[in-house]
């Protein structure tokens, strides 16, 4: 199998992922977007793995797997925090740091 | 053609392309549907589609770790997330903001550069898929060579855990 057909999956869900990141307004759907760039990233690390016989790749997709999971624990909260302040998760409505 | 080895790589392909254009159009929907939890259901398919390409990919450990964590615990909590924020379910259009053709041009434009990128770098470099990766072998590499990072992300996911209670918790 070549290898080209996992680095393009990996490359079009990544891309879609920024297009979420750059185009949504809600919070939760923000984060989402994030997890699917994330996705991207360990399809390419389990793809160079195999391709070289090496299981350092999948090691690292744990890696990316565990801070994924942080990230998003940390994000939700974050995301709940402006929720019970402000009650609104609108991305573009949270400038109270703009200059 | 009725080698064993080449029907094997035959239905691997036929298999991978039936994953990966479920996986894209799941993926699409996660960006662009109206309802929320509609897009965390497609996350869901595609969180499984991944899960299917590491079983391609011949790391079932992987493979197994990303059912349990994503579709497992990071759902469930983008679910709670969605339930505790009363995401409006039903208004139309109000998920995207206004640069929604500004972010389709770059995102399209990531894409065309890397497609081109890749498939000139790697073109004709192909997979030789042998025996499946042990995971034995992979607990050498986490507890020999990457120690140091195991530990550090035991401490980042500790801290990562202190500090969302200390964010949600009310006082």
């Amino acid at each position: 199998m070549p290898i080209t057909q996992y680095l393009l999956l990996s490359a079009f869900l990544f891309c879609t992922g920024i297009y979420g990141v750059l185009a949504r307004r809600n919070g939760v759907l923000v984060l989402m977007s994030i997890e699917l760039m994330l996705n991207a990233v360990n399809i390419n690390l389990v793809a160079f793995s195999a391709r070289l016989s090496d299981a350092a790749g999948q090691v690292f997709a744990l890696f990316v797997i565990a801070i994924a999971a942080a990230e998003v624990g940390v994000g939700l909260a974050i995301v709940l925090l402006i929720y019970r302040n402000r009650v609104a998760v609108n991305l573009d409505e949270i400038d109270l740091m703009k200059g | 053609m009725s080698h064993p080895v080449l029907a094997s790589y035959a239905a691997q392909n036929v298999a991978f392309w039936i994953i990966a254009i479920t996986m894209a159009v799941a993926a699409i929907g996660v960006v662009s549907m109206k309802n929320i939890v509609h897009a965390a259901l497609a996350l869901v398919i595609v969180l499984a589609g991944v899960a299917a390409q590491f079983l391609l990919l011949q790391a079932e450990f992987i493979g197994i770790v990303q059912v349990l964590i994503y579709i497992g615990a990071v759902v469930v909590l983008f679910l709670f997330g969605i339930m505790l924020t009363r995401a409006p379910m039903r208004k139309t259009g109000e998920f995207d903001n206004d640069q929604r053709i500004l972010a389709g041009l770059v995102s399209l434009l990531i894409f065309g550069v890397l497609a081109s990128l890749l498939s000139q770098q790697f073109s004709g470099d192909k997979l030789r898929l042998g025996q499946p990766t042990q995971t034995a072998a992979i607990a050498d590499s986490i507890f020999r060579t990457y120690v140091v990072g195991f530990e550090v992300v035991s401490m980042l996911l500790l801290a990562a855990l202190v500090g969302a209670i200390v964010l949600a918790r009310r006082d």
